[in-house]
């Protein structure tokens, strides 16, 4: 393999400009609609206080969740020594962080009391699985943040692969400690399902590469330099491995839950008599996140980029999807209380909770979106992180391209 | 930083006690306890708890609820909330037996929990649980995060969702905080009962019981004694402290 080369990119096109322009105004807009709904209170929201968590969270999670996936390029070179994929590993270790920063974003503009951070910061409760998570992101972003150092500083190098293996455990925890939020809900039908905690991960590693793809493509596509076949049909492989892997946890989940009796409840709402959530379900997490993404990427357009860039899309409109279904429609789903009665109450006890997210919560959600890729656009101009070239005779030149 | 928590918590308790004073209605001596000296913290040796005979509590009445919205100030105040967005401390919750067709009507709000769940997942610690059982939401570190809310198996907890005005002292409340059923701490702490069981005997109804569950001579105990009483979720553990009669 030839030395690689990492360089800034010029990023000063009218494309670049227009991107952060664009990426700028959503931002922007992300911004004001926090603003006004910490200044009004939380009631032009569409959240209740029968559905507590909302759209904001819907978009935190799902960035939490694919940024600890965001590193699997990382964590793949150097954990289990894949070459090929070492020249892109500051990108990925980047993109890592930048997600993390965005979904903590949302989640922190979300709070009743979001000025109250620095209790959150300081004042930490050791059996509260989210101030454990809190120490989880922040160690997350110190250790990544020293493996790319060690990465990118040609003294270090040497030990970028002990950083590399912290990070990698540090994911995997990390991961499991945001799926384990949901686990700590006993009392909710919908997340008592042991398999919660690993599911997560798969879906994590998924979502993750699908948004790395995409950067990836684009930085190579939109500043001219050369992303070879090798290195795109790599990762397309392992995305649709991946996303065969959260079909079949989908599958257990469900299954483990048919088996047990109280459940039943519960599955029937999700799989048949949801409504929106039914609808999610089947078309946004099964067809959209997972069937249509793998037809794209083993069928006759398997090596064809803009399928690839397509099923990566899909996969993270389905990922948002899949989060809807268990964040809102677990909530939505009526608390059991009282086996064998019918409930009613003034506090809507019983039924079905209605929640329709309004502009301001979604704009939130997109903008943490936004910020996350602003960060990394500036990112890719201000420090060496892009391989100049990834042409296949470069990254992987035993690579054959096949017929 | 403990220290402050424990600051606020005291400047919350100290609020609560300080608008104390409020009568209990002569003749409602449910309970045998000594008043503990303000200067004295909560300790376990009592666990307050309360017990709700299910079969005297009938459908249409609301007196419980009435009584905990004037106590506490709630019910009137949220004028831009949705109804599902409005806080609820205490609600009365209609069962029909799906089999039977026996209606069965009860109050519902924070059971106190001896394992609370609540207290289990907030980051901050805001939710808490006193000594002597009764379980608070301190709202000078509430961050607003609705874990708790999450957690909560019987949905008894609130947000508010819109800026409060004129509070009751004895019951700080503020938009971006969570609130629930504080057992009327600052009663209890004052040798009273909590405003709910109290309009619900003065009315004559006579279906709450408030007491101290580790003193075998309280009434509530000798009544658990005798009749038993359930727990909503027992399958979930928490040893709730408000029981139920005839669920
Ligand atoms: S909303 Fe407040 S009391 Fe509830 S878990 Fe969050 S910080 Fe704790």
């Amino acid at each position: 393999m030839k030395a690689i080369r990492y360089q800034e990119i010029q990023g000063n096109s009218f494309g670049y400009f227009a991107l952060l322009g664009i990426l700028g105004l959503i931002v922007a807009a992300g911004g004001l609609a926090a603003f006004y709904m910490e200044h009004n209170g939380h009631w032009v929201t569409g959240m209740t206080n029968q559905v507590v968590w909302g759209m904001p969270h819907v978009f935190a999670i799902f960035l939490i969740v694919a940024a600890s996936g965001a590193l699997n390029v990382a964590s793949i070179s150097s954990v289990f020594g894949k070459k090929q994929y070492k020249p892109l590993a500051p990108l990925s270790a980047f993109l890592s962080i930048c997600l993390l920063l965005g979904g903590l974003t949302i989640l922190v503009l979300d709070l009743g009391q979001p000025d109250r951070l620095i209790v959150a910061m300081t004042i930490y409760n050791f059996k509260s699985i989210f101030a454990w998570n809190m120490i989880l992101y922040n160690g997350f972003i110190a250790i990544v943040a020293v493996y790319i150092w060690f990465m990118l500083e040609k003294r270090m190098n040497k030990y970028s692969k002990y950083a590399g293996f912290a990070a990698f455990f540090w994911r995997l925890i990390l991961t499991t400690g945001t799926g384990s939020i949901f686990g700590f809900l006993v009392a909710r039908q919908a997340y008592d399902a042991a398999i919660m905690a690993p599911m997560f991960i798969i879906m994590s590693f998924a979502y993750g590469l699908a948004i790395f793809i995409l950067v990836m493509m684009a930085a190579y596509n939109w500043s001219g330099r050369e992303l070879g076949d090798a290195t795109v049909r790599r990762m397309k492989n392992l995305l649709g491995v991946f996303v065969g892997a959260v079909l079949y946890f989908t599958l257990v989940y469900h299954l483990t839950n048919l088996y047990a009796t109280e459940h039943h409840g519960v599955e029937a709402f999700m799989l048949r008599d949801g409504g929106i959530y039914t609808t999610l379900f089947w078309w946004g997490w099964v067809v959209i996140g997972g069937v249509l993404p793998l037809a794209l990427l083993y069928g006759p357009t398997g090596d064809n980029r803009s399928a690839i860039g397509l099923a990566s899309v899909l996969v993270i409109l389905g990922g948002l999807a899949t989060i809807y279904v268990i964040v809102i429609g677990g909530q939505a789903y009526p608390l059991e209380m009282f086996p064998g009665k019918i409930v009613e109450s003034s506090f809507f006890d019983g039924g079905v909770k209605a929640y329709s997210p309004t502009l301001a919560e979604t704009l939130l959600g997109i903008g943490g979106f936004a910020l996350a890729l602003i960060m990394v656009a500036l990112v890719v101009k201000v420090l060496r992180v892009l391989p100049e070239s990834m042409s296949d005779a470069i990254a992987d030149p035993h690579y054959k391209a096949e017929k | 930083m403990k220290q402050d928590t424990d600051m606020n918590r005291r400047r919350f308790l100290g609020q609560a006690a300080a608008a104390a004073g409020l009568t209990v209605a002569p003749g409602v001596m449910l309970y045998e306890v000594q008043a503990r000296p303000a200067d004295q913290a909560a300790t376990s040796k009592q666990r307050w708890g309360m017990l709700i005979d299910t079969s005297k509590c009938s459908t249409g009445c609301t007196d419980c609820v009435t009584a905990c919205k004037t106590e506490h100030g709630w019910g009137s105040t949220e004028t831009k909330s949705n109804a599902e967005q409005q806080a609820q401390w205490i609600r009365k919750v209609k069962l029909t037996d799906k089999q039977t067709g026996h209606v069965q009507s009860l109050p519902l709000m924070c059971q106190h929990c001896e394992t609370p769940p609540c207290v289990d997942v907030c980051p901050t610690g805001a939710s808490m649980k006193r000594a002597d059982g009764i379980v608070l939401v301190d709202k000078h570190i509430c961050i607003g995060c609705r874990y708790c809310m999450m957690a909560c198996p019987y949905k008894a907890r609130s947000f508010i969702h819109e800026p409060l005005m004129n509070q009751k002292p004895h019951a700080p409340r503020g938009m971006g905080t969570v609130e629930s059923c504080t057992l009327c701490v600052h009663r209890v702490d004052n040798d009273g009962i909590p405003a709910c069981v109290e309009s619900c005997n003065a009315k004559g109804h006579k279906a709450m019981y408030f007491g101290d569950l580790h003193d075998p001579n309280s009434e509530i105990s000798k009544r658990l004694k005798e009749f038993g009483g359930e727990q909503i979720r027992a399958d979930l553990g928490l040893n709730t402290g408000v029981r139920y009669q005839g669920l």
